[in-house]
Formats: structure tokens, C-alpha cells, sequence
């Protein structure tokens, strides 16, 4: 059962990721990406990182493709202001990216596979115990990491301030 | 809780490796063929959750809980790259009223 599961998630993620590339609506990348990001919270929730699936589901769909999808709708891109790349450029793309997962697969043929141990620590993806961690091991990075999100979000507000002089162009 | 044990025990980790690489081909190529700015950043997500994938299957089956640490402070750090991505992307607009990101070639000698 959980095996099937497995394996549907990440047929499912794959093909929304390709829908993502494919579409030629930017609005339907958008969705796909967020179905993307459910489907893997899945396979979160199947690795026993029940805390990563739900902080995945609250950052990405909630936050970072709301984000997307927000400036997609205040520059009002469609189909039709859609950028194309020639053919020939989209025939390279792929065959370049084809040749990168040949060599990553080539690159995985010759490595020892690890066993799963032989009694998995069911509660290692708990809020608990990774709280514990994060809060003493990890307690240096993480007041790093708060003082980068300021950074950003200072940044963020200085990039996209509009400039006193052009206030007659909007967006 | 058992269940989910056993499904540790029924699927290999080289299946995860297989999927995530996929995936990161995937963004490899979107950031290729893809004009679009939004677009490429979009692919540039996928890129990183195919890794974020990779490192909670290891931290499952080496049962090391250091790297589901490790995809939280990725998502951190994707959470601010794409804020600080987006108001750029916004202004590159203004200036340049398109999204298309074959406008940017000043830098070209």
C-alpha cells in the first residue's frame, strides 16, 4: 500500500513538474508547481517527516507560489505576452537536460546502495525531537538564519521601492 | 507508525535518488527553454525541492535527523531568495516593460 503510494506521488510529481515547464500560461505553471509541492509533501509524510510536510505546505504553497502568483497577477501576464524561445533553442534545452539526468544515472550505477537500518527511529521527523535538535545543535544557524530574513526582507523592500522621480510610470 | 516503518524497509533509497534527479533535470531544462522570468524562478524552486527531497530520504534511512534540520534551513533560505527574486523582478519590469529575460543582454560585450 505504502509502496504503491510512493511510487503514484512521484509519477504525479513529475508529471505536474513537466507541466510546469511545458505550459505555455504562466498562471497554469503556477498551479502545477503548487500541485508539485503538495505531491512531495507526500512523500515527506511517507519518509516520516511529518514536521518537513507540513512547514513544505505552509512555506511553499502558502507563501512562496502565493508570492508567485501575486506578481503574476499585478504584471498581467497571459498566454498571449508569453515569450517563446525558437525551436532549436527548446531542442538543445532538452536534449541538454536529458544528457545531465544520463550522466546523473550513469553516475549512480557504480554506488553501493544503503540498506535501511534495521529499526528505523520512527520519531526522528517529530516537531519534539527535531525542535530539540535545531534548538541546541543547530542554534547558531538558525539565529544566522533569522538575521538573513531581515536582511532579505530589508532588501526586498529597497529593490522594489518605486524611485521618486518616474512616479509617473506605474509598475 | 509500524506501517510507515515498514515502508522505510519497502521502498530502496536509490528510488528517492532516481525521483529527485528527475525532478532536478526537470528545473535543469525549464531554466533552458524557458523565456519567461517568473518561469525560470519557478524551475529554480523545483531544483531546490528536488534536493530538499533527496536530503529527508537520507536523514530517514541513515535515521539522522540532521538533515530534515538541514531542508528547514534550505526552505528558509528559498523563502528569502525568492522575495528578494521577485522585487527584482519587478523592477526589471518597470524598467524594461517585459519579462522576457533575452532583454537582458547589456552585459554582452
Amino acid at each position: 500500500m505504502g509502496e504503491i503510494l510512493f511510487y503514484v506521488l512521484g509519477v504525479m510529481s513529475i508529471l505536474s513538474a513537466i507541466v510546469v515547464v511545458g505550459s505555455n500560461n504562466p498562471i497554469h505553471s503556477v498551479l502545477a508547481l503548487i500541485f508539485t509541492m503538495f505531491c512531495l509533501a507526500g512523500e515527506y509524510i511517507l519518509l516520516n517527516a511529518q514536521f518537513l510536510a507540513v512547514v513544505h505546505i505552509i512555506v511553499y504553497a502558502g507563501a512562496i507560489m502565493v508570492l508567485f502568483l501575486f506578481v503574476l497577477m499585478l504584471l498581467n501576464l497571459n498566454k498571449d505576452t508569453e515569450p517563446q524561445k525558437s525551436t532549436r533553442f527548446k531542442f538543445i534545452g532538452i536534449i541538454a537536460g536529458g544528457l545531465l539526468l544520463v550522466t546523473f544515472v550513469g553516475a549512480m550505477k557504480g554506488v553501493a546502495v544503503i540498506a535501511a537500518p534495521g529499526t528505523p527511529d520512527a520519531s526522528i521527523g517529530l516537531t519534539k525531537n527535531l525542535g530539540k535538535i535545531l534548538f541546541t545543535d543547530f542554534v547558531v544557524p538558525f539565529e544566522i538564519a533569522s538575521i538573513l530574513f531581515l536582511a532579505a526582507m530589508v532588501g526586498a523592500v529597497m529593490v522594489g521601492k518605486k524611485d521618486q522621480k518616474d512616479n509617473n510610470i506605474h509598475i | 507508525m509500524n506501517q510507515v516503518t515498514a515502508l522505510i524497509n519497502g521502498v530502496p533509497v536509490d528510488h528517492y535518488v532516481y525521483l529527485s534527479l528527475i525532478l532536478f533535470s526537470i528545473g535543469i531544462v525549464g531554466v533552458l527553454i524557458r523565456r519567461n522570468m517568473i518561469v525560470v524562478l519557478m524551475c529554480i524552486e523545483l531544483m531546490l525541492n528536488a534536493v530538499n527531497l533527496l536530503m529527508a530520504a537520507f536523514s530517514t534511512y541513515l535515521n539522522d535527523a540532521a538533515g530534515q534540520i538541514f531542508v528547514f534551513f534550505i526552505m528558509v533560505v528559498a523563502a528569502a531568495e525568492a522575495a528578494v527574486g521577485l522585487a527584482v523582478l519587478i523592477m526589471i519590469y518597470r524598467n524594461t516593460k517585459s519579462v522576457d529575460i533575452s532583454n537582458l543582454d547589456k552585459l554582452k560585450g
